[in-house]
C-alpha cells in the first residue's frame, strides 16, 4: 500500500514498530477521512448528475476497510462487493481512476465498463466489485486455491455483507475453504441490513461468527467501528492464515450512516438507531482517543482535511477532463482475441 | 466414425476425452481437474478413471456437491495463473453455477476493461436418451451459446473429443465443452493427430448437393444415419457439424445452403428460442435468396424429457424425423 501523496503513509519503507503510535493513528485517520470525503463528494456529483447508476456509500464503515488493509501486503488479493469505494481506496487504487470510472471515462479503473459497483485493478490484485451478493466468495476461494497450489504465502481477503449469509454461495465457499484449508480471510461487514431487511428479519441465527465457526474455521466478532480493534483482529487472522492455519472469519460489526444506495429513501430504519451508531463514528472515535492520549490531533486533522480535499479535487478535475470511451470500442474486451460478433 | 487408416487405434469417445485430459495434465503444470467424483470414483461417466492415481490429489480434486463454489473457484484459480478444467456432472446441475458462469466467468474481462481474462475450461455432459428423466436429460447448451464472452464447444466425434481440449485450454477466455451422454461409448479408430483442431469453424461431415442437415453433438450420428438412408431414396444430403456453438460459424452454414438450397436444422433442445432458431434466423438473414424451400427444424418436443422409454424417444429428434423433414424440403 503506497501513498497517493507519498508523505503520510510510510509503512512501505518504515516498520510499524518504528513509527510512533500517534503517527500510526494519524495514518489511519487520514485513510478513513480520505474515504469519507471522497464519498461525500460522490454524493454531490451524483446530485449534479455527473455520476449515474447505483452508488452504494461506505460512510460509517471506513474502519473496516482501513483496519483490514493494515494487515495485508501489496501482494495480497482483495475481492470486494458493490459497496467498494472504501476497499478500493484503502488498497491504493488512485482516487482519480476510481472517480473517472464513476464518470464512465476511458481513464477509469475499469475503462468505463464497470462504474461504481465494478472497480478493478489487476496490478494491485484488486479483483473487484461484485454486484451479486456472495458472488465474489467462490472466486476468492479460487484465488486462494491457486496460491496454495503454487506455494505462495499470499492471503486472499474477501469482503461481503451480512446479506451474504442467506446465500448458498457463502455456505458453499465456507465449507470448501475450511475443507481444503485455503488461505482465505472472510471479512463479513455486518451492517445489520441486507439492503432494507434487518438482520433479525433475514437470519434465524444472527450470531454470524458462531455460524462461520461451525464450518471448522477460526471466527470471531470485532467492533467494526474501532479501526484499531479491526487492525488487531485482521493482523491476528492474517498471521494465522500465513502460518498455514487455513481460512479465518471476522464478523465486523458496523453500520452504514447513509441509505443503501442513492435510490433508497431509508424508510426501514429508526432515525434514533442511526443516531446511536453515528455516536460511534470511527473517525471521531479515533480522534477522541488521540486527544485522550494527549496526542496532537487538531493540526493533524486540519492538515489531513487539506490533503484529502486537494487529492479529491484533483481526482474530480482529472475525471472531468478525461476522454470518453469511443463508441467504436463497444465490443472490446468481450473476448481476448476476437472481436465478438456472434 | 471408423477409420481405415493403417495404424489407427481403436478407442471410444470416453477414452479419447480421457487421453486429452491426460495429455493436458502432462503438458502443463498449471492444468488441474476439479469436480464432483472426478477422482476416486473416476468420474460420473468414467471419463477421468485412473487420472487420480497418475496425477495425484493436488491435480485431480474431488469437490463437495457445491457447483457454484467449485466453478467459482475455477474462475478464481484461472485469474490467478492456473489453467483449471472444471467438470460439472451434467448441464442440468450447471444451473446451480449459472451465476458464476454468466456473472463472473463471461463478464469479468469486459467489466474490468480487459484486465481480467478467465482462461477456464468447463466440461459437462448434456442430452437425453438414457431414460434418466427430466432433471438429468436436458440440452441447455443453446442457452450458454446466448452469452457473449464464452466459447461453447460440442465435440461430436472421437477426433474432436480427443483434440478439442488442447485448443480450449489455449484460449484465454472461458470455454464450455458439452459432451453428449450418448456419445461416450461411441467407438471407432482414432487416426494420428492432424494438428490442433480449429475451434472457429464448423465441419462438413458428409458432402452432398440436395439438402443441408445442420446439427451438432449427440444429433450428429442421427443426421449421418439419416443421410445414408436418404441416399437410398436418391437424395444426396450434406451433413454440417457446427462443432462450435459460439461463436457460430455462419459462413459454413451459408456456404452449405448455397450448395444445396435447402436446410434442415437438427437440435436436441426445445425448438422455441433454441440454437436451431438462431441457425434458422441466420439462414433467413444470410441465405434467403439461396433457399428453394422453407427451413425445416427437427427439435425435441416442448416437454420436460420423460422417463418412460416410449415417451422419451417420442420427445427426441429421431432419424425418421430428420428423413421426413429432408423430404419435405426436397420434394
Amino acid at each position: 500500500m503506497t501513498s497517493v501523496r507519498g508523505t503520510h503513509r510510510r509503512k512501505a519503507t518504515m516498520g510499524a514498530d518504528v513509527a510512533t503510535r500517534a503517527e500510526r493513528r494519524g495514518e489511519l485517520l487520514h485513510a478513513m477521512l480520505r474515504i469519507r470525503r471522497f464519498e461525500e463528494r460522490c454524493v454531490e456529483l451524483y446530485s449534479a448528475a455527473k455520476i449515474r447508476g447505483f452508488v452504494h456509500l461506505y460512510i460509517g464503515e471506513e474502519a473496516v476497510a482501513v483496519g483490514v488493509n493494515e494487515a495485508l501486503t501489496a501482494e495480497d488479493a482483495v475481492v470486494s462487493t458493490y459497496r467498494e469505494h472504501g476497499h478500493a481506496l484503502a488498497r491504493g487504487l488512485p482516487a482519480e481512476a476510481i472517480m473517472a470510472e464513476m464518470y464512465g471515462r476511458a481513464t477509469g479503473c475499469s475503462g468505463g465498463r464497470g462504474g461504481s459497483m465494478h472497480l478493478f485493478d489487476a496490478g494491485r490484485h484488486f479483483y473487484g466489485g461484485n454486484a451479486i451478493v456472495a458472488g465474489g466468495l467462490p472466486l476468492a476461494a479460487g484465488l486462494a486455491l491457486a496460491d496454495r497450489m503454487c506455494g505462495r504465502s499470499r492471503v486472499t481477503c474477501c469482503f461481503f455483507g451480512d446479506g451474504a449469509f442467506a446465500e448458498g454461495e457463502f455456505h458453499e465457499t465456507a465449507n470448501l475453504a475450511a475443507l481444503w484449508g485455503l488461505p482465505l480471510l472472510f471479512v463479513c461487514e455486518n451492517n445489520l441490513y441486507a439492503m432494507g431487511t434487518a438482520l433479525q428479519r433475514h437470519e434465524a441465527q444472527t450470531d454470524l461468527a458462531l455460524r462461520a465457526a461451525s464450518y471448522g474455521m477460526a471466527a470471531w466478532a470485532v467492533d467494526g467501528m474501532d479501526v484499531e480493534a479491526v487492525e488487531r483482529a485482521a493482523r491476528r487472522a492474517a498471521e494465522g492464515i500465513r502460518g498455514g492455519g487455513g481460512p479465518y472469519f471476522l464478523e465486523m460489526r458496523t453500520y452504514r450512516f447513509r441509505a443503501h444506495s442513492m435510490y433508497d429513501p431509508d424508510r426501514y430504519r429508526d432515525k434514533a438507531e442511526v443516531e446511536r451508531w453515528k455516536a460511534r463514528d470511527p473517525v471521531t472515535r479515533l480522534a477522541d482517543r488521540m486527544r485522550e492520549d494527549a496526542e496532537p490531533v487538531e493540526d493533524l486533522l486540519g492538515e489531513t482535511e487539506r490533503q484529502v480535499t486537494e487529492e479529491i479535487d484533483a481526482a474530480v478535475d482529472g475525471a472531468e477532463r478525461a476522454p470518453e470511451e469511443p463508441v467504436e470500442s463497444l465490443l472490446q474486451h468481450v473476448t481476448s482475441l476476437r472481436t465478438e460478433a456472434t | 466414425m471408423a477409420s481405415d487408416a493403417a495404424g489407427a487405434a481403436k478407442t471410444t469417445y470416453r477414452e479419447a476425452m480421457r487421453e486429452a485430459l491426460r495429455e493436458a495434465l502432462r503438458a502443463d503444470d498449471r492444468v488441474f481437474l476439479m469436480g464432483e467424483d472426478v477422482g476416486r470414483y473416476g468420474g460420473c461417466f468414467g471419463v477421468s478413471l485412473g487420472l487420480l492415481e497418475e496425477f495425484g490429489p493436488e491435480r485431480i480434486l474431488d469437490t463437495p456437491l457445491s457447483e457454484s463454489a467449485f466453478v467459482g473457484a475455477g474462475i478464481g484459480a484461472a485469474l490467478n495463473g492456473m489453467r483449471p478444467i472444471v467438470e460439472i456432472m451434467t448441464v442440468n446441475f450447471s444451473l446451480l453455477a449459472l451465476d458464476q458462469i454468466l456473472n463472473n466467468a463471461a463478464t469479468l474481462l469486459h467489466m474490468s476493461g480487459g484486465q481480467l481474462p478467465v482462461p477456464l475450461v468447463i466440461r459437462m455432459t448434456t442430452g437425453a436418451g438414457r431414460q434418466l428423466a427430466a432433471q438429468h436429460s436436458h440440452s441447455l447448451e443453446g442457452w450458454y451459446a446466448h452469452i457473449p464472452g464464452i466459447r461453447v464447444l460440442a465435440p461430436a466425434t472421437i477426433e474432436d473429443a480427443r483434440h478439442m481440449l488442447a485448443p480450449a485450454l489455449a484460449d484465454p477466455d472461458p470455454v464450455l465443452i458439452f459432451e453428449h451422454g450418448s456419445l461416450y461409448n461411441a467407438s471407432g479408430e482414432l487416426g494420428p493427430p492432424a494438428g490442433p483442431v480449429d475451434l472457429d469453424h464448423a465441419a462438413v461431415r458428409r458432402p452432398g448437393t440436395d439438402v443441408s442437415l445442420i446439427t451438432y453433438g449427440g444429433s450428429l450420428p442421427k443426421a449421418l444415419t439419416a443421410a445414408d438412408e436418404l441416399a437410398a431414396d436418391g437424395i444426396d444430403a450434406e451433413v454440417v457439424d457446427l462443432r462450435t456453438l459460439r461463436p457460430l460459424d455462419g459462413r459454413a452454414v451459408a456456404a452449405s445452403v448455397a450448395r444445396t438450397h435447402r436446410a434442415v436444422v437438427i437440435d436436441e433442445a426445445w425448438r422455441s428460442g433454441s440454437l436451431a432458431a438462431e441457425v434458422s434466423a441466420r439462414i433467413a438473414e444470410d441465405s434467403f435468396y439461396e433457399l428453394d424451400a422453407p427451413v425445416e427444424r427437427v427439435c425435441s418436443a416442448e416437454v420436460p424429457i420423460p422417463y418412460a422409454r416410449l415417451l422419451e424417444q417420442a420427445a427426441l429428434p429421431q432419424t425418421a424425423d430428420i428423413i421426413a423433414a429432408a423430404h419435405r424440403a426436397v420434394d
